[in-house]
């Protein structure tokens, strides 16, 4: 069971770089290479200035949804970031960010952190992604 | 039974109890026994795909009071 999975992570909300974090780590220990690819507010989550704050979650989260997901922080569930850091530590998985985003918002590679690996065109996506299977959070 | 290594997973919520045995595996020789105790109830399926899917045996596996043992041969 090799088959690269390579997640497209678009957003940039809490819970939904917490999705990601778990699918690439749960891919990772199964022994499957992992391609992160960060486009618009999933690369914009990345900022080394940043990256540990409050990133808020997806609109339907609500009051209710809001309260759930605090109280599990609170109870010491692991955040993405440390997921994704597990993921890398256990596995092989590789961020890259999408140039074109990186360009919208003006950054280096150097503005991010050092989670992100690399800064690649979707050309480079594609052929990194091969047959494997393709998720886009 | 002989236990190399003990791995506690409790209150740990999906994916951590797999990445926490991956980490495990990892310190111990091929041949040896681990055993992970965890309390996510998620962890049945997902330690049986594991095992199947990485080449490692999970030779016993129980259940009591709300935790679940495994006991996993590393490959």
């Amino acid at each position: 069971m090799d088959e690269t999975i390579s997640i497209v992570l678009f957003s940039g909300t809490d819970d939904k770089l917490m999705s990601a974090a778990t699918l690439a780590a749960g891919a990772a220990a199964l022994g499957k290479p992992v391609k992160i690819f960060l486009q618009y507010w999933g690369l914009n989550a990345f900022r080394a200035a940043g990256i540990d704050t409050d990133h808020g979650l997806a609109p339907e989260a609500g009051e209710v949804g809001k309260a759930a997901v605090d109280a599990a922080a609170r109870a010491g569930m692991a955040t993405w970031m440390q997921t994704l850091r597990m993921a890398k530590e256990l596995g092989e998985v590789d961020i890259q960010a999408c140039s074109a985003s990186m360009d919208i918002f003006k950054l280096k590679q150097s503005d991010l952190d050092p989670l992100v690996d690399g800064v690649e065109g979707v050309a480079a996506f594609y052929i990194n992604a091969g047959e494997g299977q393709i998720v886009f959070i | 039974m002989d236990i190399k290594l003990k791995v506690d997973a409790s209150g740990l919520s999906c994916p951590l109890p797999i990445l926490r045995a991956t980490q495990g595996m990892k310190t111990i020789a091929p041949g040896e026994l681990m055993e992970v105790v965890a309390t996510d109830p998620g962890s049945v399926k997902d330690m049986a795909a594991w095992a199947g899917s990485t080449g490692h045996t999970l030779v016993e596996q129980d259940s009591a009071n709300g935790k679940f043992r495994f006991v996993l041969r590393h490959k």
